[in-house]
């Protein structure tokens, strides 16, 4: 029921970029929104946070975890944030 | 105006931004790297920031703190990196013509800073384990 695969980069802050081990890499998915992106990344890397905790960045922005993807498009997974 | 910085915040250099002789209020915030947590003692912090976005959300909160108040002017510094205890880990001045909209404010924009801008903070213990710690509201916790 998806489209094509999507080509995307991912950059990753705070304890997900320790889960998983790096901050940025490109990926191909077949999710088609950041809430289908992140349960999919959550299996493969063991993310703990639940996606209700989680905010989403597309392209420099805030994004609700519904937005379409698009290829190219960057993508940050934001955990509870804790600035001051 | 808001601002990420990764070298030491300087009070004073903030403040003579603000010399505006209509304006018969100054109320500044200054968050400080604290020794103990949750009963933990700390040694230092470490920020990590999404520069770009808390640029952009930083600005917003400004914007939306001289729109909703009666202020003449507002700045936001935040620090990026290590800081030691007793750091300035964030800086916040409003100038106003009057206390009331200064200090109310200020509160605003300190509350929406931890809130909502993308820096998270990794508390180093005295033990040697660390942790991202987590805002858990207005005036509370962290």
């Amino acid at each position: 029921m998806n489209a094509a695969p999507l080509k995307l980069r991912l950059q990753y802050f705070a304890f997900l970029r320790e889960r998983r081990g790096l901050s940025q890499e490109e990926l191909v998915t077949s999710a088609a929104t950041p809430a289908g992106l992140y349960a999919e990344l959550s299996e493969r890397h063991g993310f703990t946070l639940p996606a209700e905790r989680v905010r989403v960045a597309v392209n420099g922005e805030f994004a609700e975890l519904t937005h379409p993807l698009k290829s190219g498009d960057e993508v940050v997974f934001i955990p509870p944030v804790a600035g001051g | 105006m808001f601002e990420l910085t990764n070298q030491p915040i300087d009070p004073a250099a903030l403040e003579a931004k603000f010399r505006d002789g209509a304006c018969g209020a100054l109320v500044v915030f200054e968050g400080r790297v604290r020794n103990l947590n949750d009963g933990k003692p700390v040694e230092r912090l470490e920020y990590e920031v999404f520069g770009s976005l808390a640029g952009k959300e930083g600005a917003r909160i400004l914007e939306e703190a001289m729109r909703n108040f009666a202020i003449a002017r507002a700045l936001c510094v935040h620090r990026t990196g290590v800081l030691e205890i007793g750091g300035i880990a964030v800086w916040v001045g409003v100038e106003a013509g009057h206390r009331g909209a200064a200090f109310d404010a200020c509160r605003f924009v300190i509350d929406e800073v931890k809130a909502r801008v993308p820096i998270w903070k990794k508390e180093h213990y005295a033990d040697g384990r660390s942790e991202w710690v987590e805002t858990v509201g207005p005036g509370r916790g962290n």
